[in-house]
């Protein structure tokens, strides 16, 4: 019999942070991808991530939710500390949702379906219970309408947004999003940016890795900015946009912003 | 078509420099190989004005034969696709017919051996093939799962498993079980070795059927059930296999249709399934022929039924990206 493993949660420092990263560090075999990355996000902080494509900062949101491992340092979400024991690893993704860059939607699953399923087989929510809210998450995404077609019947927007409901009706403490406007056509990335400005309104804790500057600046409360495997920068958007610190930064700012 | 286009291209059999050289092909191969004394020549016969020479009768008979095919691919080409598929399909099947029927048989005979054919053969031929289908899918599913998981005992066993069974030829699966255990001191009966050597040697084939299926499913599918906290047997359950059947029905298919002729196999050990019965019932009055297509035909029929099943399922399996 494996003992059940502790899951200390910290009360004495008050509320825990909704994410806690110290120290960590990753390779890929004997190519490190991390440096010792420190990241605090408090709750109800909106954070987005920034930097050039093989910068880490997808493989660091990812590892928050164990879909990477990692060697050094430490992750806590909700203060509990990241293992790989698996009462742990389902203690954090309960706790954590997430939006893939390409959706990741079930295309055998009716869009309904997509999003009840694991509210039955996780949140052990009845059949009708788990319709119920299904529905109440595809109201608020605005796509009530499609809950009975299949994923390939939607638009890569519509079907963006189907992703969000999913990961949305579990109810996390904290939303990841992988770069979820990349594999977007250009007219459908505003009606995705509009549901997450919803969401962050609402209060989710969230962490963004985005392209979307202009999302940035409206919505975040920090931004990172990652290269070669380390935080170069962080600031509020303001500051970040007119008074980049380092000419890392500069130089990614003059590539991705309009002149 | 499968393949969309928006082109008309002539359909191959109304350009000339095709359909020219097919039917020359066809008098020319019909004439050398003297189709007027065969019993293609016996079916046109008739049509053949009588005291015309030998050499000038081959002549016209080969006419005759080439100009039935010309007219044929004339009228087939101007029915829809559906039909046309259709009656090409049931020409052929027309044409496979008339050569059983050319063999003289005594329709009587079969009328009388058909009932135990049918009662003791073709119950047994079907319950074994259903039994190994169904323990085979088990079997395959296992392999497939062990060859994917990190479980080292697992895997060993499942590559040892599809090897051995992959390898050694059916026949001697069947005779081992059936020969060789009694050396362990376990008698085996000839139904259950049956049962057992088929289940085993298609349960091997179809682990790497069922490996390839699953392993077709995109990583993202796994990544996105697990992040949302789904177990991993829920997440194979339900996420990962139902999509990987589509891959994996079509060449599964296949394999139940070579099982249930394979099934013949077991009557080296003296099962009275269909194979058997066939050639135990004709050699008594020397009426091996009649069995021998009774028991095609038969064999035939349940092909076909697994066929139609077949597409059903993939039908069903299909439904989330044809609609």
């Amino acid at each position: 019999m494996i003992p059940a493993p502790q899951i200390s949660v910290p009360t004495a420092a008050g509320t825990p942070a909704a994410v806690e990263i110290t120290k960590l560090s990753k390779w890929y075999g004997a190519l490190q991808v991390l440096f010792e990355v420190d990241l605090h996000v408090d709750k109800g902080e909106r954070l987005v991530i920034c930097g050039p494509s093989g910068s880490g900062k997808s493989t660091l949101i990812r590892t928050v939710n164990a879909l990477e491992g990692f060697q050094r340092g430490e992750i806590r979400v909700g203060g509990v500390k990241l293992t790989r024991e698996p009462a742990v690893v389902d203690a954090v993704r309960r706790r954590v949702g997430m939006v893939f860059q390409q959706f990741n939607l079930f295309p055998h699953l009716t869009v309904l379906e997509n999003c009840a399923l694991p509210l039955r087989l996780v949140r052990k929510l009845t059949a009708a219970e788990a319709r119920d809210r299904a529905m109440h998450y595809l109201t608020k995404v605005r796509i009530p309408e499609q809950a009975d077609k299949f994923p390939a019947q939607l638009s890569g927007g519509q079907q963006q947004r189907v992703a969000i409901a999913r990961a949305v009706a579990m109810q996390p403490e904290v939303m990841l999003f992988d770069e979820p406007t990349s594999a977007l056509d250009p007219e459908m990335v505003k009606e995705v940016l509009d549901v997450m400005v919803g969401l962050a309104e609402e209060g989710m804790t969230m962490v963004v890795v985005t392209h979307e500057m202009g999302f940035a600046r409206q919505v975040a409360d920090r931004v990172i900015f990652m290269d070669q495997g380390r935080v170069v920068e962080q600031a509020p958007p303001e500051a970040f946009f007119t008074r980049p610190q380092s000419d890392r930064t500069r130089a990614f700012l003059n590539q991705v912003l309009p002149h | 078509m499968h393949y969309h286009d928006n082109v008309d291209y002539p359909p191959l059999l109304t350009r000339p420099i095709v359909f020219g050289p097919l039917l020359v092909g066809l008098f020319a191969v019909l004439w050398w190989f003297d189709a007027a004394n065969s019993a293609i020549g016996r079916l046109v016969a008739g049509i053949i004005p009588a005291g015309t020479t030998p050499g000038m009768h081959g002549l016209l008979t080969a006419l005759a034969v080439t100009l039935f095919a010309a007219f044929n691919i004339f009228v087939v080409l101007r029915l829809p696709l559906r039909q046309q598929v259709w009656l090409v399909w049931g020409e052929l099947a027309a044409v496979i017919l008339l050569f059983f029927y050319s063999f003289d048989l005594s329709f009587a005979f079969i009328q009388r051996k058909i009932g135990f054919l049918l009662t003791q053969g073709l119950v047994t031929t079907l319950y074994i093939s259903a039994v190994s289908i169904t323990l085979a899918t088990i079997l395959a599913l296992l392999g497939a799962i062990a060859k994917l998981s990190s479980n080292g005992i697992a895997q060993g066993i499942a590559h040892f498993y599809t090897s051995l069974f992959r390898g050694l030829p059916l026949l001697m699966q069947i005779y081992m079980i059936y020969l060789g255990l009694p050396q362990l001191g376990y008698v085996v009966d000839a139904v259950p070795t049956g049962i057992a050597a088929l289940s085993l040697c298609y349960g091997a084939y179809m682990t790497e059927i069922f490996r390839a299926g699953i392993e077709s499913i995109p990583k993202g599918q796994w990544e996105a059930a697990r992040a949302l906290g789904l177990r991993p047997t829920a997440v194979m359950g339900r996420i990962i296999l139902p999509q990987s059947m589509r891959v994996i029905i079509p060449p599964t298919g296949n394999q139940f249709i070579s099982m249930l002729k394979d099934s013949s196999l077991v009557s080296v050990v003296g099962v009275w399934e269909l194979m058997y019965l066939a050639r135990t019932q004709g050699q008594t009055e020397f009426r091996h022929v009649e069995m021998m297509i009774t028991a095609s035909l038969i064999y035939w029929l349940l092909s076909i039924v697994l066929e139609l099943i077949q597409k059903r399922i993939e039908t069903h399996f299909n439904k989330a990206v044809t609609r």
